[in-house]
C-alpha cells in the first residue's frame, strides 16, 4: 500500500524592527544576555503593553507580498501556559482575528511546481530564550540548569500557517525557502535559520492513497535549517508508514528533531486549543487599520523573487539556473541589472557575477551592497573583456583587485599597461623563445601528449602577465610546434 | 469653637492654608504624621508607612513658590498597595509579592510627584484586590474608623480607613467591581471611579484588565475633582488610556440642578437592600428633586445579571493576569526539583484561599467544551448591559442609586464569601462592565454608620457627575456626623 504524506509548515519570522513588538527595547543577535529588556518584555506586574506599529507595517507587508488578505479589524489575544519562557504566563499573540488571511505561494523546482495556500499570518511576542548549561551536545536531561535570557521576550514575529497540501519533504523545503526569500526582499525579516530569526515546524499525516480521509497529524519541532527540515520529514514519513503498515496508531504528538542523532522523541501530547485558555488581550484594543496605508504599503511592495527571476530569463535571455541564483537577493538581483544597464552583455555579465564575484562575495564574506565599487565599474571593466581589450586572465586579476579597493578599471589597465596583446609579431618572439626554453614539453607533445600545450600556453600567459590574447597563443604555438616537429624530422 | 487640626482640613482647604502660607509643609506634615501615629495601631490602613517620613519629605520640597503651585503640593496622600512604587514594596498584600519593590514607578504616581505631595505610605487591600473586605489581606486586616467591629470595605479598604480617619488628605485606590466606592460609602468618604481609560493604569497590578481602573479617595467633591485634575491626561505607556482633549475638572463648580434629569434604576431598590440604606438613599434623592433636579425611576433590565458577568469575566481575566506569580520570580520561592513542582509549590504556598479560588473558577471558565466558553457568553452578556446604560442616558444626564445594599458589615461575615458571591458588589460592578465613571458621596447615616449615594455618567462626562456630586453636597448641609472618625479620637 501506498501512502500520501500531507505536509503543512508553520514559520515563525522575526521581524526586523529596531525595537520590540510592545516596548522599546531594542532587536539585538547576540547581546549580553538579558541587557535588553525592562519591566514590559520581563512581564513584571503592572506593566502594560503597547503595540509597536513598525511592526505591524512588516507584518501587513509580508501578508501582502505572500498573497493574502490584510484585516482592517485584527485583535490580539493571551494565549496562556506556564513555561519559564513566558514570564507573564501567557503569550500575546492573534487568535480569532489575525492580522491576515490566506495567500499562495508559487513553488517552482526542478522537479516541482506547485501553488501552496496559506491559511493565515499573525503577529505575536517571541518567547524568551533558553540555554540549558552543561548537557554540551548530549541530550536535554543531561543539562545541569536552564537559564533564561529575556533578550529575545517580546521581539516581534509573525506566524505564518500554510495549508496542510505538500506531498513531498522537497516542496515543504522549496516553499521555505520561497517564502524566506520573499521576507527577504521586501524587507520583512533578515530571514536567518541559522541565528534563529526565521524558525520552522511542520505538521505531517499520512493517509493510504485510496482513503480520502485524514491521518493523524504530528507535529515536527526543532527544525533548525531547511536541510534538516527535509532529514526530518523523510525520517517522520518512514516512521510513520512502518507504524500503519504495521496496524499501529499514530500518535497525535508533538516530536522533538534531534539534529545529532538524526531522530525525532516524542515531545508531548499535542496541547489542545481549549488547554491555551485563549482570552481577549484587554491591554491592547483591537486593531483598526486604515485602508489607504494598507494601500500605501502594498504600492511600496518591491518585485518579488518570483517575478524577478521571470524577468530575469525573459529580459536578459538568462537560463532558468541563472535567474535563480542572480535573484537569490534582492540586492544581488540589482547589482546584475544595474551592471547590465551600463551596456555590457547580459550573459557576460552573468557569467562573471555568478562565477568569480561571487567566488570573491563569498571569500571575503562581505555582500554584494558592501562591495567598494559600483555596478557601472564592473560594466566599464567587462566592456574592455568584451572587445579585447583585455583577457579573461587579465580581467579576473583586476576584479580582485576591485574588490579589495577603489580603483577604475580602465584606468588601472591603461597605467599598468595591462591591454590584450594581439599583435602576431610581438607574440611569435614569446612564443618561439617559450619553445626554445621548454624542450621538454615540446617532446611530450611530439609524443601526443596534447596537455603539454595546455602548459605551453600557461608559459606564453606567464611571461605576458597574462596579457597575450589566448586564441592567439594557441594558433602561433601549434604553428610552432609543428615547425619544430617538422624540423625534428 | 477651636481650631481645626492641620490634618482635618479637605485638601483644598489645606492647599489654600499653604498657598496663603498660614501654615508650612512641614506643619502639616508633622499633624498628619502625629494622626497616622495616634491611629495606625489601631487601624490597620497600611502595609508600609513611608521612609523618608512625611515631615521629612515636606522639608525636602523646599519653601513655597505661592500660588503656583499644584494644588496637590505638600499634601500626603495614600497609594493602595497594588499600585508600583520604585520607593516602596508592593505587595498587593499577598505573600506571592512580599518584598517586591518595582524598579519603576506607576504613571499615576509620578503625576503626584510631579505635583509635590507627600507619600504617606502603601495603604492596605484584600489580596490582589480580591474581597469586598481588606480581610483577606496576607498582612492583617483594616478595621472601619466608624467601628471597630465592621469592615472598612475592599478592596481598598486601608485607603478609605486612611482618608476617612485623617491619615490623609487623599488616597489612590483601584476599582474592579466597586473596590473604591464601596468602601468609600463604608468609611463616609467621596470615592470616584472614573471613565474605564481616562486614568492610567501603567503600574496599577492586574486583577481584571477589562474592568480595573484607577480611582480617588478625599473627604469633598472638589477634592476628587483636584486629584483627578493632575492625573487625567494620555498615557503613551498605557495602550488603553483615552487621547481625548484635557478638562479642566477643579473647575467642575456645582451644577444647578434645575432641569438636571437623573434616573433612579428601580432595579436598585428590589430585593437585598437594607430598609434602613433604601431609606436614606431615598431622602438623598429627595434632597436633589427639592434643589431642582428632575428625578424619574428608569430601567436596566440586565442589571440582574450583571453580577454574575462581572464574576465570570473578573475570575477568568484574573487566572490569566496572576498567572505571573508563579512563586519564582517575586516574593518567597516555591521549591521543587523542576519547574513544574516549583511553581506548583509556590502558587500553593504564597497565594491566599479567597484567590486561589477565584484563580481556579476562571481557569475553568476560559476552557472551551464544544463552542464559547463561559468567558465569551459573559461578553455577550456585558454588551447587553452597556446597550441598558446607553438607552437609560439616551433620557438622563446622570443615574442615581445606593452605592452599596448595606451599611459597613461585621468582621468576619466575608469568610465564608468566596469568590465575591455575597452582594457587596449589586450596584457598583455594573458600572466597571460599562466601563463608566462613578461616585459615590456620603449621604447620611443608618444607625452610626455611613451609607454612600452612587452616581453614573456616561463615558468621560466625569465633568457633569462632579457637578452634580457637588450640587448634591452643597444641598446637605455640612454636619459634622458626616465625618465622624475625622473628628473623633481613637475609641
Amino acid at each position: 500500500m501506498n501512502f500520501i504524506p500531507l505536509i503543512g509548515l508553520e514559520i515563525h519570522a522575526e521581524l526586523a524592527t529596531q525595537s520590540k513588538l510592545f516596548c522599546s527595547c531594542p532587536v539585538a543577535f547576540a547581546h549580553q544576555p538579558n541587557d535588553l529588556t525592562c519591566p514590559v518584555c520581563l512581564g513584571l506586574p503592572g506593566s502594560l503593553p503597547v503595540l509597536n506599529r513598525r511592526a505591524v507595517e512588516l507584518a501587513v507587508r509580508a501578508i501582502l507580498a505572500l498573497g493574502g488578505e490584510v484585516n482592517p479589524l485584527s485583535s490580539f489575544a493571551r494565549k496562556n501556559y506556564f513555561y519559564p519562557d513566558t514570564p507573564k504566563g501567557y503569550q500575546i499573540t492573534q487568535h480569532q482575528y489575525p492580522l491576515g488571511w490566506g495567500g499562495k505561494v508559487l513553488v517552482e523546482g526542478e522537479t516541482h511546481r506547485q501553488k501552496v495556500g496559506i491559511r493565515r499570518i499573525h503577529l505575536e511576542e517571541d518567547a524568551a530564550k533558553l540555554v540549558h548549561e552543561g548537557a554540551g551536545d548530549g541530550p536535554l536531561e543531561q543539562a545541569q540548569a536552564t537559564l533564561v535570557d529575556y533578550n529575545r521576550s517580546g521581539v516581534p514575529l509573525i506566524e505564518i500557517v500554510s495549508e496542510a497540501e505538500m506531498e513531498t519533504p522537497e516542496m515543504a523545503q522549496g516553499f521555505l525557502e520561497e517564502v524566506k526569500q520573499i521576507l527577504q526582499y521586501t524587507g520583512v525579516s533578515h530571514g536567518r535559520m541559522e541565528q534563529g530569526s526565521l524558525r520552522v515546524d511542520c505538521n505531517i499525516s499520512l493517509r493510504p492513497e485510496a482513503s480520502l480521509s485524514w491521518g493523524q497529524r504530528v507535529e515536527l519541532k526543532n527544525l533548525a535549517s531547511s536541510r534538516s527540515l527535509v532529514r526530518a520529514l523523510h525520517d517522520e514519513i518512514k516512521r510513520q508508514e512502518g507504524l500503519l503498515r504495521a496496524q499501529e496508531p499514530v500518535l497525535p504528538e508533538t516530536r522533538h528533531w534531534d539534529e545529532r542523532r538524526e531522530i525525532s522523541v516524542a515531545l508531548r501530547g499535542k496541547e489542545t486549543e481549549s488547554e491555551y485558555r485563549y482570552l481577549p488581550e484587554a491591554d491592547l484594543p483591537p486593531l483598526l487599520l486604515e485602508r489607504s496605508w494598507i494601500a500605501q504599503i502594498e504600492a511600496n511592495l518591491p518585485q518579488l523573487p518570483g517575478a524577478r527571476r521571470r524577468r530575469l530569463t525573459e529580459q536578459y535571455g538568462l537560463s532558468r539556473y541563472a535567474a535563480r541564483v542572480l535573484a537569490d537577493s534582492r540586492s544581488l538581483a540589482d547589482f546584475y541589472e544595474e551592471t547590465v544597464a551600463n551596456d555590457v552583455d547580459a550573459k557576460l555579465a552573468a557569467n562573471w557575477i555568478m562565477g568569480e564575484l561571487m567566488h570573491q562575495v563569498k571569500e571575503r564574506r562581505t555582500t554584494f551592497c558592501q562591495l567598494p565599487f559600483a555596478p557601472a565599474a564592473l560594466a566599464r571593466l567587462l566592456s574592455m573583456t568584451a572587445d579585447g581589450t583585455i583577457s579573461s586572465a587579465v580581467t579576473k586579476k583586476v576584479l580582485d583587485r576591485m574588490c579589495k579597493e577603489d580603483i577604475d578599471p580602465v584606468e588601472w589597465v591603461e597605467t599598468k599597461n595591462l591591454t590584450q596583446i594581439t599583435d602576431q609579431e610581438t607574440l611569435s618572439v614569446v612564443v618561439d623563445r617559450i619553445l626554445k626554453e621548454n624542450r621538454a614539453a615540446v617532446e611530450s607533445f611530439r609524443q601526443g601528449k596534447s596537455k603539454a600545450l595546455d602548459r605551453l600556453v600557461g608559459k606564453v600567459m606567464q611571461a605576458t602577465h597574462g596579457r597575450a590574447k589566448p586564441r592567439l597563443v594557441h594558433v602561433l604555438l601549434r604553428k610552432g610546434l609543428a615547425r619544430t616537429i617538422d624540423e625534428h624530422e | 469653637m477651636t481650631l481645626p487640626e492641620l490634618f482635618q482640613l479637605s485638601l483644598h482647604e489645606a492647599g489654600q492654608g499653604l498657598r496663603r502660607q498660614e501654615f508650612s509643609v512641614v506643619e502639616l506634615a508633622r499633624s498628619y504624621e502625629g494622626r497616622i501615629e495616634e491611629t495606625e495601631p489601631h487601624l490597620g490602613s497600611f502595609i508600609a508607612l513611608a521612609e523618608p517620613s512625611l515631615s521629612h519629605q515636606a522639608q525636602s520640597l523646599g519653601p513655597s513658590t505661592g500660588q503656583k503651585h499644584s494644588w496637590l503640593w505638600g499634601i500626603p496622600g495614600g497609594i493602595k498597595d497594588n499600585i508600583c512604587t520604585s520607593a516602596l514594596p508592593t505587595t498587593c498584600a499577598s505573600l506571592s509579592l512580599e518584598g517586591f519593590v518595582p524598579p519603576y514607578t506607576a504613571t499615576v504616581v509620578s503625576r503626584l510627584e510631579q505635583a509635590g505631595y507627600l507619600c504617606a505610605g502603601k495603604t492596605n487591600l484584600d489580596e490582589f484586590a480580591m474581597g469586598s473586605s481588606t480581610e483577606t489581606s496576607a498582612f492583617g486586616p483594616t478595621v472601619n474608623p466608624w467601628d471597630s467591629s465592621r469592615v472598612p470595605g475592599g478592596s481598598s479598604g486601608g485607603s478609605a480607613a486612611a482618608v476617612a480617619s485623617g491619615q490623609v488628605a487623599f488616597a489612590l485606590g483601584s476599582d474592579t467591581g466597586g473596590s473604591i466606592r464601596q468602601p468609600a460609602a463604608f468609611c463616609g468618604v467621596v470615592g470616584l471611579k472614573p471613565t474605564y481609560g481616562l486614568l492610567s493604569r501603567y503600574g496599577l497590578i492586574a486583577y481584571a484588565s477589562s474592568l480595573d481602573q484607577v480611582g480617588i479617595f478625599t473627604r469633598t467633591v472638589y477634592d476628587a475633582a483636584l486629584v483627578l485634575q493632575e492625573l487625567a491626561a494620555h498615557d503613551a505607556k498605557d495602550a488603553t488610556s483615552s487621547r481625548r482633549p484635557l478638562v479642566r475638572y477643579a473647575e467642575a463648580s456645582p451644577y444647578d440642578l434645575q432641569g438636571v434629569r437623573i434616573g433612579v434604576p428601580e432595579e436598585c431598590f428590589g430585593l437585598s437592600i437594607q430598609p434602613e440604606v433604601s431609606d436614606v438613599v431615598r431622602a438623598a434623592i429627595r434632597a436633589l428633586a427639592e434643589a431642582g433636579a428632575h428625578i424619574e425611576l428608569c430601567s436596566l433590565p440586565h442589571l440582574p445579571h450583571a453580577l454574575a458577568v462581572y464574576r465570570v469575566i473578573a475570575a477568568a481575566e484574573a487566572s490569566s493576569n496572576l498567572a505571573r506569580f508563579d512563586g519564582v520570580a517575586y516574593g518567597q520561592q516555591g521549591h521543587g526539583d523542576t519547574v513544574g513542582t516549583m511553581i506548583r509549590s509556590g502558587r500553593s504556598t504564597f497565594i491566599g484561599d479567597e484567590v486561589k479560588r477565584r484563580i481556579l473558577l476562571g481557569t475553568l471558565l476560559l476552557q472551551r467544551g464544544e463552542g464559547s466558553s463561559r468567558y465569551e457568553h459573559a461578553q455577550r452578556v456585558r454588551t447587553l448591559i452597556c446597550r441598558d446604560y446607553e438607552r437609560a442616558f439616551s433620557r438622563f444626564d446622570v443615574l442615581a442609586c445606593p452605592t452599596t445594599p448595606t451599611v459597613a458589615l461585621e468582621s468576619g461575615q466575608w469568610a465564608d464569601d468566596t469568590c465575591g458571591l455575597g452582594e457587596a458588589d449589586l450596584f457598583t460592578a455594573p458600572v466597571n462592565l460599562a466601563g463608566l465613571p462613578a461616585i459615590s458621596v456620603p449621604c447620611g447615616l443608618s444607625g452610626a454608620l455611613p451609607v454612600g449615594l452612587q452616581l453614573i455618567a456616561p463615558a468621560h462626562k466625569e465633568k457633569r457627575l462632579l457637578g452634580v456630586a457637588r450640587a448634591y453636597e452643597e444641598c446637605q448641609p455640612f454636619d459634622g456626623n458626616r465625618r465622624g472618625p475625622l473628628y473623633g479620637r481613637r475609641r
